[in-house]
């Protein structure tokens, strides 16, 4: 309490002293945004009323409050960057920000935030965008609930929603990303948490890490996306309570996990994706309490993953639990519910008294020759499929479940 | 009645009715004799339509039996063994082929000729070959047709039901109807048949009375008579 | 031919079989749903029931009745009937008798169940419809083979080899030539194996269902439109369409051929 009073004070003096409000519209003296903000004084507020205003590269330069009432459209003309923050302390608010242009040698953003500190971005909604919002060696700020609809079709000439390239300490919370290139990418940025978005139907990733550490997400939803999420050279990122489905196509994946290690990957739900998560050099993972249902596969390994363990989690009606492509495994999988497991709980302790081996032939077939996979749940496989059951030949003969329980797992 | 013209058949390598031609005329009743073999059932089917032949022309009252059905409606049938679907009751398959083919009261007398008014509620799985057979007898003489066809009438029938069906064949032929039988048990055919029919190797090797077999097989009785015709064929 | 299909209808309808085939799927149905309480299992058990079992069921079936109804069957050709009427009565009779006791013998635990609340409807009135497609296509078989074969020993013979060529034969020949030729584009063919098998063919419409984020995890362009679309859809039921037409065709055609 000591130290708020002082706090209000200032607040008071400050917004009663120095911050003024000027008023943009078409009729008002100041009928663009860029002129209030030439006019404006530091820790002012900018008011912009409803209307269209066509304007592009507008910078700000000090620390300001720009307001949207019912919704401003800031139409950039295709022209190129719209908005670019380079100060502290800058909020932008409630805008409709349209056409960005576009450019193969620059990544026009709608709004570019440089080398800043405690930046609030939020209700914004972006549309006809390249790069939505595009954080750029700042920290401490918030993209909070905005909603960013683009018209990507292909990878090459199209952006990413929201991008964080060096920054740290970020929080992007309750954001709608639909139809970019990746709808929340990282590059180089730790120590953010991504929390309760929703990306989906974009062209690569609903959410991307490259080189980016410490990082947290959780209660995401990653829907229809090329893939889900792609975490890559990474490591210690914690992966909670996000829903991955219906990722369909050839390269499509829940999650794809490439050199990532001591990660946490717990309370995820993955359906109906063709892969729910592709693993690829990734260590030390905890995957726990997660449901795998109704995927073409589980879970894919490729090679060179080591200690990684799988315990209590729920394998849903897949079609393959687990593709595995060495001989050698060094991953514990345990206490998992496996809805494909056949044996029987005589002591009824809830664990199966037979040990279940995820890994069938079949995948190995499927694996080599992908056209085999018509022949999927045909008799004939499911002969060879027991067989090689009975006595491993081409699937590592410790790779199983020894306590595979018998009753699907709730948290 | 019945032209066969020039009829054919072969079952595999097995030339059964080679180049066969046979009137029958309105009224009487006939009877199709040869040894095992001759051709008698598949000279019957082929008139039934259930033998296609390979060659020749069959015509009954008129029409031309080739891809035809309808002829049917004329001829009544008594095929050689009598086995029906066991789940159905007597009745019921009387009503079928009543449904099937037409509507008739005849079923009523028959049934009290042959004494089967015990059996319509019982499952035709469960009832003897005799009585089979008497199942068989009123599904065959319940309609009122110019031609029947009656193929080892007698086989299972008791004395009392053998009398029966002599009375009954010739009731029919009172009516002027045309019967053809075979038979293997030749007292009843030289007591029920005017006329004769002889088969052999596929051809007519004989057609008259039993008297004129007599006669020309130079043989004091009709058993002697066809076992001549086939120890002289034979030999 | 309809009168013919209502007498031989009914007279399997009262048959001990036509009940034990019926309690059979009313007892998978009950234990799969009641005891097991899970729909998505209870729905992949029943595929592979349907696809092996039905079959299975259907050949025998149609080859027994056709053998045991032989000396009826010449009761009515005697009759002033068409002998095609006949035999197609005879397998509808046959089929739709069949076809009902699967539906009802599956359909009545999974409504009891609550089947019309749920989402897995649509997976399980395709598994009905398929094996309702299964069952008129592997009667008309069996009726093919009956109607060849006079020898009943020969008959079943080649009824149970069909089968288990279908089921299980023809699959394993299918992944050796898929596994020899690796090396070259194979989707089409791939796909054409596929139609020229009734099983097969189930078993891929209902994976359109059960498997579709597997199946679309394969590159093959033909493969793509095949399953990422409703063409797999229509193909997959034309196919099966002809596979119930062709061999009802023979039965038509031998028919009018054969000697009795």
């Amino acid at each position: 309490m000591k130290n708020i009073i002082p706090f209000l004070i200032v607040v008071f003096m400050t917004s009663s002293t120095i911050a003024q409000t000027i008023n943009v519209c078409k009729t008002c003296p100041i009928s663009t945004l860029k002129g209030a903000i030439n006019q404006a004084k530091d820790f002012d507020t900018i008011i912009v009323k409803k209307g269209s205003y066509k304007e592009h590269n507008i910078l700000i330069n000090k620390p300001l409050t720009i307001i949207g009432k019912g919704y401003p459209v800031i139409d950039g003309e295709l022209k190129g960057e719209i908005i670019t923050i380079t100060a502290n302390n800058v909020t932008v608010d409630g805008l409709f920000i349209i056409n960005v242009g576009t450019s193969y040698t620059e990544d026009y953003a709608a709004v570019r935030v440089r080398r800043s500190k405690n930046f609030v971005i939020q209700n914004l909604v972006l549309e006809k965008l390249f790069f939505g919002i595009y954080i750029e060696k700042s920290r401490d700020g918030k993209i909070f609930h905005n909603k960013i609809i683009g018209d990507a079709v292909e990878e090459y000439n199209s952006g990413n929603g929201i991008q964080l390239w060096y920054s740290k300490n970020i929080e992007i919370e309750h954001n709608f990303v639909q139809h970019v290139r990746d709808g929340i990418y990282l590059e180089f940025s730790d120590f953010c948490t991504i929390k309760n978005n929703v990306s989906s139907l974009n062209v690569r990733y609903g959410l991307h890490f490259m080189f980016s550490n410490d990082d947290i997400y959780q209660d995401n939803t990653f829907d229809n996306n090329g893939a889900g999420v792609a975490v890559m050279f990474s490591k210690r990122i914690k992966m909670h309570n996000n829903i991955f489905k219906k990722n369909w196509g050839t390269a499509s994946y829940g999650m794809l996990l490439k050199e990532i290690n001591d990660a946490e990957i717990i309370g995820n739900s993955f359906e109906d994706n063709t892969i729910g998560i592709n693993i690829e050099g990734s260590n030390r993972i905890i995957y726990k309490h997660n449901n795998f249902s109704n995927n073409g596969w589980a879970i894919k390994i490729k090679g060179a993953c080591y200690t990684n363990t799988f315990t209590k989690n729920n394998f849903l009606y897949n079609s393959f639990d687990i593709a595995y492509n060495s001989k050698v495994n060094d991953n514990t999988f345990d206490k998992n519910y496996w809805s494909n497991y056949t044996g029987y709980d005589l002591d009824k302790d809830g664990t199966g008294d037979v040990p279940y081996r995820p890994v069938k032939l079949f995948s190995y077939i499927v694996n080599r020759t992908p056209e085999t996979i018509i022949l999927l749940r045909s008799m004939f496989i499911d002969i060879i499929d027991f067989s090689e059951k009975v006595s491993p030949v081409f699937t590592p003969d410790n790779l199983l479940d020894n306590e595979p329980q018998i009753k699907k797992m709730t948290w | 009645m019945v032209t066969i013209e020039n009829l054919h058949k072969k079952f595999g390598k097995n030339q059964v009715l080679s180049g066969l031609n046979l009137t029958i005329n309105e009224g009487g009743i006939f009877a199709v004799l040869g040894p095992n073999g001759s051709g008698k059932t598949t000279l019957i089917k082929s008139v039934l339509g259930m033998v296609i032949p390979d060659q020749g022309n069959i015509t009954v009252l008129g029409e031309n039996i080739k891809k035809n059905s309808e002829y049917r409606h004329k001829i009544d049938y008594l095929p050689q063994i009598a086995n029906f679907p066991s789940n159905l009751k007597v009745k019921e398959l009387i009503k079928m082929i009543k449904d099937l083919r037409a509507f008739t009261n005849a079923e009523v007398q028959l049934i009290d000729l042959f004494k089967l008014e015990p059996f319509l509620d019982k499952k035709l799985g469960t009832l003897s070959g005799g009585t089979k057979q008497k199942v068989n007898l009123v599904l065959a003489f319940m309609f009122d047709s110019p031609l029947i066809i009656l193929d080892e009438p007698t086989t299972g029938l008791d004395p009392i039901s053998l009398i029966r069906l002599k009375d009954l064949i010739q009731k029919e032929k009172a009516k002027g109807k045309t019967i053809l039988i075979t038979s293997h048990i030749m007292s009843f055919v030289e007591e029920v048949s005017d006329e004769i029919v002889f088969l052999l190797e596929g051809k007519i090797y004989f057609k008259g009375s039993i008297q004129e077999l007599k006669t020309k097989t130079n043989q004091p009785d009709f058993e002697h008579a066809i076992a001549s015709i086939l120890t002289d064929n034979h030999a | 031919m309809l009168k013919i299909l209502k007498y031989s209808f009914y007279d399997l309808m009262r048959s001990r079989w036509s009940y034990v085939y019926f309690a059979f799927y009313l007892l998978l149905g009950v234990v799969l749903l009641f005891l097991n309480n899970d729909l998505s299992k209870a729905v992949i058990t029943l595929m592979n029931v349907i696809i092996v079992l039905v079959p299975l069921i259907g050949t025998i079936f149609g080859v027994m009745y056709y053998y045991n109804s032989k000396e009826f069957t010449e009761l009515l050709l005697a009759q002033p009937l068409k002998r095609s009427s006949i035999f197609l009565g005879q397998y509808l009779g046959v089929a739709l008798s069949l076809s009902m006791s699967l539906i009802l013998g599956l359909g009545l635990p999974f409504v009891c169940y609550g089947l019309f609340e749920s989402s897995a409807i649509w997976d399980f009135s395709l598994l009905l419809i398929t094996g309702t497609f299964l069952t008129l296509i592997f009667t008309a078989l069996a009726f093919n083979i009956a109607m060849s074969n006079e020898n009943k020993i020969k008959g079943f013979g080649y009824a149970i080899l069909l089968w288990l060529f279908l089921a299980v034969i023809y699959d394993g020949l299918f992944l050796m030539t898929l596994i020899m030729f690796e090396d070259y584009p194979l989707d089409k063919l791939s796909l054409i194996g596929t139609m020229l098998n009734p099983i097969d063919l189930s078993r891929t419409l209902i994976l359109l269902k059960l498997d579709i984020s597997a199946l679309l995890g394969y590159t093959g362009a033909v493969f793509k439109q095949f399953f990422g679309t409703s063409f797999g859809l229509i193909v997959s039921f034309v196919t099966l369409i002809i596979w119930v037409v062709l061999p009802v065709l023979r039965i038509v055609y031998k028919s009018k051929k054969k000697d009795f």
